[in-house]
C-alpha cells in the first residue's frame, strides 16, 4: 500500500512537473476551474433568493451537504479522475504500453497529465464548506464532529470506486465514457442538493440501486438531526463505510474481468 | 525463455447486418501455434499483415489472454503474471511510443526507474552506456513529441532496457526510419545480443533487419506457422527461382526454352526464371547454342522472393 501511495505521488509530480512547464497556462487554467466551480454554488445561491428553505433544508444545510459532496467528489477526481480516459487508450490501442510496464494500468491512467489545476476546485469548495461549518444550527458532540471527517472520505471512496467500475466498463462499451461522466459527474451534482427535493423512487434509487445517499445524504441527516424521508432504519445513516467497501470489493474484480476482454487493436 | 504450445486467439467479431440484426463470426487471429525460444538466441518472426504476428507478441507479453494453449515466458504465464513478467521483460512497439509524450526523455526515463524500481546507482550507470551506444546525449532534455522518429525509437529502446531484461521484444523497431537510424538500431541489437546475452524476438516487415541479425526465422501465416528454422536452409527448401540475366548480341524476341518463363525484358538483356529443378550449366549451354550471347549472370533468390513463395504455397512438404 505504501509503496503504491509512494509510485502514484512519484508520477503524479513526474506529470505536475511537465504541466508547469507551461506556468502561464497552468496558473490560467486552475483559476477558470475554481471559477465554474463557484457557477455551482450560485445556482443554490439564485434559488435561495426565492425561498428560505429548500425540501425543509436552510441555505447553511444544503452549503453543508453541497461541501461534503464536493470535497468528496473532487477528492476523488483528483485521485482517479484520469481513470475515464481509458476508452481512448482502448481505441487507439494505447493501453498496449501501460500493459507492459510492472504497475498497475489504472495506477498509471489515474495519474495521467495529473496536473496541480486539479486542486483549483478545491478552493471554492473549501470555503463554501467552511461557511456552512460554522453556520449549521448543529449541537456538536464528539460522535458528530467524528463523522464530518468519516463521511467525506466515505464518499471519495464511494467515488472512487464508481470511477473504475464505469472505467471497467470502457473495456467492453468502448464509446461508454459518458456513462462513466453521468455517473460520477451526475452523482456529484446529485448529492449537492437534499435528496428530498427529488421523487421517492429517486431516492430510493440512489439508495439501494446506484448507492450515492450513502456519499453525504444518510450521514448528513445524522449529522444535521433530520428525519428520512423514506422512514428508513437509523442505520443506514452510519452504513456509508460498508457501503463503500461493498462497491471496492465490487470494482476489483470488475477492472480485472475489464482487463481480460482488453482486445487491442491491429498493429 | 519462451514456450508456446498449441496456443490459439480468436476473436468474436460482431457486423451489424441490417436493423438490430448482427451476424456473429469468429476471426482465429492465431490458430495453434507452438515454438520454443531459447535463451539467448536472436530470432526473427514474419508474416504478412493480419497473420497474427502482433496477436502472438501480445499474448506473451500478457497484454492479450490466450484463448487457449500455453504460454510461458521467463518461467512465467504472462496473463496471470503480467507485472512480475514486465520487470524481467523489455518492449518495444514501432508503431507507437510507451514514452510519455509530454516529458523530456530524460524525465521519461526517471520515472521508468522508478516504476521499475531500479538502483539509482545502477540506473545512472546503465543510461550512460545507453546514451553512449544510442548517441542520445543531444536530444535528452526534449520532450518526447519533439522527437524525430530515429530519436525516438532510440528513447523507446532505452526505455525497454534500461531494467536490463534477459529478454527483449521488438515489434516492428525499424518501421519508418532512415538508412543511418536503421543501421544505428541493428548494430545495437547485434551488440546487445552478442556481448549481453539478451535473448531477441523480432516482428518485421524489413527482411533486412532479419537476414542482417537473425540465424533463426519463424514465418507466420494465417494464424499458423508456415516454417520455423535456419534462415539459410528456409532460402534453401523454399523452392524459389533463381534468376538468370541474359544479354544478347542484339534485341530479340522472349527466349523460348521449355519450363522457363522470361519474365522481363530491357533492349538486348532478358531476366529468366529458373526454376531449381534446371541445371544452370545446362540451360546456359542450350541458350549459347540458339542465341548469340555478349554475358550472362546467375543470381540467388533474396529473402523477400523466398518469403513471398513461403506466404503463397506455405512449406513444401
Amino acid at each position: 500500500m505504501a509503496e503504491l501511495l509512494r509510485t502514484y505521488a512519484r508520477l503524479a509530480w513526474t506529470w505536475s512537473r511537465a504541466a508547469a512547464q507551461y506556468p502561464v497556462s497552468l496558473v490560467l487554467l486552475g483559476v477558470a476551474t475554481a471559477a465554474v466551480t463557484s457557477l455551482d454554488i450560485a445556482a443554490i445561491g439564485l434559488m435561495f433568493l426565492r425561498t428560505p428553505r429548500i425540501a425543509g433544508f436552510s441555505v447553511a444545510e444544503v452549503m453543508f451537504l453541497y461541501g461534503t459532496s464536493g470535497l468528496s467528489f473532487i477528492l476523488s477526481d483528483i485521485l482517479m479522475g484520469g481513470a475515464e480516459r481509458l476508452d481512448e487508450h482502448v481505441r487507439k490501442g494505447t493501453l498496449d504500453a501501460l500493459l507492459v510496464r510492472p504497475v498497475s494500468p489504472l495506477l498509471q491512467l489515474a495519474t495521467e497529465d495529473f496536473s496541480p489545476r486539479r486542486f483549483g476546485k478545491l478552493v471554492p469548495t473549501t470555503l463554501v464548506f467552511a461557511l456552512a461549518l460554522a453556520h449549521v444550527p448543529v449541537r456538536w458532540t464528539a460522535p458528530r464532529i467524528a463523522m464530518v471527517p468519516v463521511m467525506v472520505l466515505t464518499g471519495l471512496v464511494i467515488f472512487a470506486a464508481f470511477w473504475v467500475l464505469t472505467t471497467a466498463l470502457q473495456f467492453v462499451l468502448v464509446e461508454s465514457r459518458g456513462a462513466t461522466k453521468s455517473v460520477t459527474y451526475g452523482g456529484a451534482f446529485l448529492t449537492q442538493y437534499p435528496l428530498s427535493v427529488f421523487s421517492r423512487d429517486i431516492v430510493r434509487g440512489l439508495t439501494f440501486m446506484v448507492p450515492l445517499a450513502f456519499v453525504n445524504w444518510e450521514p448528513s441527516l445524522y449529522v444535521l438531526d433530520k428525519p428520512d424521508p423514506l422512514g428508513l432504519p437509523g442505520a443506514f445513516r452510519f452504513a456509508g463505510p460498508v457501503v463503500a467497501v461493498v462497491l471496492c470489493a465490487l470494482a476489483g474484480p470488475a477492472w480485472k474481468s475489464g482487463l481480460r476482454h482488453y482486445r487491442s487493436t491491429g498493429s | 525463455m519462451i514456450e508456446l504450445a498449441d496456443v490459439e486467439k480468436t476473436f468474436v467479431i460482431r457486423k451489424r447486418t441490417g436493423g438490430l440484426r448482427r451476424t456473429r463470426t469468429v476471426f482465429r487471429a492465431v490458430d495453434g501455434i507452438s515454438f520454443t525460444v531459447r535463451a539467448g538466441e536472436f530470432v526473427g518472426y514474419l508474416g504478412p499483415n493480419g497473420a497474427g504476428k502482433s496477436t502472438t507478441i501480445k499474448m506473451l507479453t500478457g497484454i492479450l489472454t490466450a484463448s487457449a494453449g500455453r504460454i510461458r515466458v521467463a518461467g512465467m504465464d504472462p496473463a496471470r503474471q503480467r507485472t512480475q513478467l514486465a520487470r524481467r521483460l523489455g518492449v518495444v512497439f514501432g508503431q507507437r511510443t510507451t514514452l510519455w509524450w509530454d516529458l523530456p526523455l530524460r524525465d521519461s526515463l526517471a520515472l521508468i526507474r522508478h516504476l521499475y524500481r531500479i538502483d539509482p546507482d545502477d540506473h545512472r550507470a546503465r543510461l550512460a552506456e545507453l546514451t553512449e551506444l544510442l548517441d542520445l546525449g543531444d536530444f535528452l532534455d526534449v520532450p518526447v513529441r519533439q522527437l524525430s522518429l530515429g530519436q525516438r525509437m532510440r528513447g523507446d529502446l532505452t526505455a525497454a532496457l534500461l531494467h536490463d531484461p534477459p529478454l527483449l521484444v521488438l515489434d516492428e523497431p525499424t518501421i519508418g526510419l532512415d538508412v543511418v537510424s536503421k543501421a544505428t538500431v541493428r548494430g545495437f541489437l547485434e551488440r546487445l545480443n552478442v556481448e549481453r546475452g539478451t535473448t531477441i524476438l523480432l516482428t518485421t516487415h524489413d527482411l533486412g533487419d532479419i537476414e542482417r541479425l537473425c540465424r533463426r526465422v519463424m514465418v507466420i501465416d494465417h494464424g499458423r506457422l508456415a516454417y520455423d528454422g535456419d534462415l539459410a536452409e528456409m532460402r534453401a527448401t523454399v523452392q524459389a527461382d533463381r534468376q538468370l540475366i541474359v544479354d544478347l548480341a542484339r534485341p530479340g524476341p522472349p527466349i523460348a526454352l521449355p519450363g522457363i518463363e522470361v519474365v522481363r525484358t530491357e533492349g538486348p538483356r532478358q531476366w529468366l526464371a529458373l526454376p531449381r529443378t534446371h541445371n544452370a550449366a545446362a540451360v546456359i549451354a542450350a541458350l549459347a547454342g540458339r542465341h548469340e550471347i555478349e554475358d550472362v549472370a546467375l543470381r540467388e533468390p533474396d529473402i523477400e522472393e523466398v518469403v513471398a513463395r513461403l506466404y503463397r504455397t506455405g512449406l513444401p512438404a
